[in-house]
């Protein structure tokens, strides 16, 4: 299993039965499938879909139906489609249960930056600050590390951030961490690493309990 | 008070239906154009391709997103017709980017729900809304800022334009739209924000088989239809969003 895989099946666990889920695009795409496996769960995407089904069989597109990333989706019963005035009054007025979003940098006090780097990467923010700042409940889904090897998460943010302390959870291939007030919190280290290597990956102060951490 | 079982000529006189060519010569250089539409569902592909005929040029674009390259409304940009565009996310479309990075184009991008309800208050005849999205952010930088119930907030002005180009599953001849599934976006949002609406419609029908329960725009807003005889390969799958 590849370690973006990974973090989707661990990410699923974050969901319970009968709540409204968006999955931003990255690895949160990946989640829907494990999701689907377990639970009845409400998938909603910015485009004016609540109750998204998964990618749909080759054969079955249909030209009217899309997510926010332009795959062609099945639907689950009770279903809906709304205008985009509707889909983020949803978002913004509270209705969201849990947010997965991708991230370049997450900070100790839980800003999220994932949407620009200038001068490199500037595609405009989509509906990312509106999924950040008001979804009831944030899990950043990542890799630990960028593809120089450079730590994401970070005392600070060094790129513009998207929301200021909206991040509830880190999920990457090695570790599951919360920011809480005091700071970031080892939750669960993954099966095949060590507490070691999660320091080491992490450029930030991470609080370990003495206890035995549960792996994943 | 008749009713319209018993004068079925009262809305029956109303006839909004015009040719491709009349719709298009509405539109002139230098205009601000909503374009509906989310990626492929709900853009109105013929209507665009007719202002790409018609050679007009200098215009402002406000869309979700550039669709993706070489189609919809990147076909207008790539072809120089756009000097700025008012957007959320360009993400699909390298080329467009690219366009942008050369400042060959103005675009300025909003928070996708900031802009839907941009242009919602532009059609609700209201001056703009207050939100606190972006607050934290490079966004807010240029932003008027105004303190509500003791928070600082952001001034985000209504948006409005001269013409809007909306594409509709199915229209009557007062101008009622239904939209398809995802195909609806900013479609209604867009035929309440314009001085001037045009439809493109893939079925005309007559004025009693809509349902005045399932309207989604009602023809108040639909200034002219315009019918289409054909689905452009536009308007089909795209085969590299294929599971």
């Amino acid at each position: 299993m590849s370690a973006k895989e990974k973090i989707a099946r661990r990410a699923a666990a974050e969901v319970q039965t009968g709540q409204i889920v968006n999955l931003g695009v990255g690895i949160p795409t990946l989640i829907a499938k494990h999701i689907a496996e377990h639970k009845d769960v409400c998938i909603h995407s910015e485009n004016g879909i609540l109750g998204m089904g998964l990618p749909c069989d080759r054969g079955r597109e249909d030209r009217n139906l899309i997510d926010a990333g332009g795959r062609y989706v099945s639907l689950r019963s009770c279903a809906s489609f709304f205008d985009s005035a509707v889909s983020f009054m949803l978002i913004r007025g509270g209705r969201l249960d849990i947010s997965f979003l991708g991230a370049l940098e997450i900070s100790a006090a839980g800003d999220l930056a994932n949407w620009i780097i200038p001068g490199h990467y500037s595609p405009g923010i989509g509906g990312g600050m509106e999924l950040a700042q008001k979804a009831r409940r944030l899990v950043v889904t990542t890799l630990h590390t960028n593809r120089k090897g450079a730590a994401k998460i970070r005392q600070t943010c060094t790129l513009p951030i998207t929301a200021r302390g909206c991040v509830d959870r880190i999920v990457t291939e090695l570790a599951v961490i919360d920011v809480l007030p005091e700071g970031l919190k080892l939750m669960e280290i993954a099966a095949e690493t060590d507490v070691q290597t999660v320091l080491d990956r992490t450029d930030a102060e991470l609080m370990v309990s003495r206890e035995p951490i549960p792996r994943f | 008070m008749p009713t319209r079982q018993q004068h079925p000529e009262i809305l029956a006189m109303i006839e909004k239906t015009i040719s491709m060519t009349e719709a298009i010569a509405r539109i002139q250089n230098g205009q601000t154009i909503m374009v509906g539409g989310f990626g492929v569902p709900g853009t109105p592909f013929c209507l665009i391709d007719a202002i790409l005929d018609s050679g007009v040029s200098g215009l402002t674009l406000i869309k979700n997103e550039a669709n993706e390259d070489g189609i919809g409304v990147s076909k207008l940009i790539e072809a120089g017709r756009v000097k700025k565009l008012i957007t959320s996310h360009l993400g699909l479309n390298q080329t467009v980017i690219n366009i942008k990075n050369r400042r060959e184009i103005e675009v300025e991008f909003y928070p996708q729900g900031i802009l839907a309800e941009k242009i919602r208050a532009g059609g609700a005849g209201l001056l703009g809304i207050i939100s606190d999205i972006g607050i934290d952010t490079l966004l807010a930088d240029a932003k008027e800022k105004i303190t509500v119930q003791g928070k600082t907030a952001l001034i985000e002005p209504a948006l409005r334009a001269d013409v809007a180009l909306i594409h509709a599953a199915a229209a009557d001849r007062f101008g009622n739209l239904v939209y398809e599934k995802s195909a609806r976006n900013f479609n209604p949002l867009m035929a309440t924000a314009a001085d001037i609406v045009i439809a493109e419609v893939e079925q005309l029908v007559e004025c009693d088989a809509l349902h005045p329960d399932d309207i989604h725009t009602p023809g108040a807003f639909t200034d002219y239809v315009v019918i289409l005889e054909r689905l452009t390969d536009e308007y089909g799958i795209l085969d590299h969003h294929v599971r």
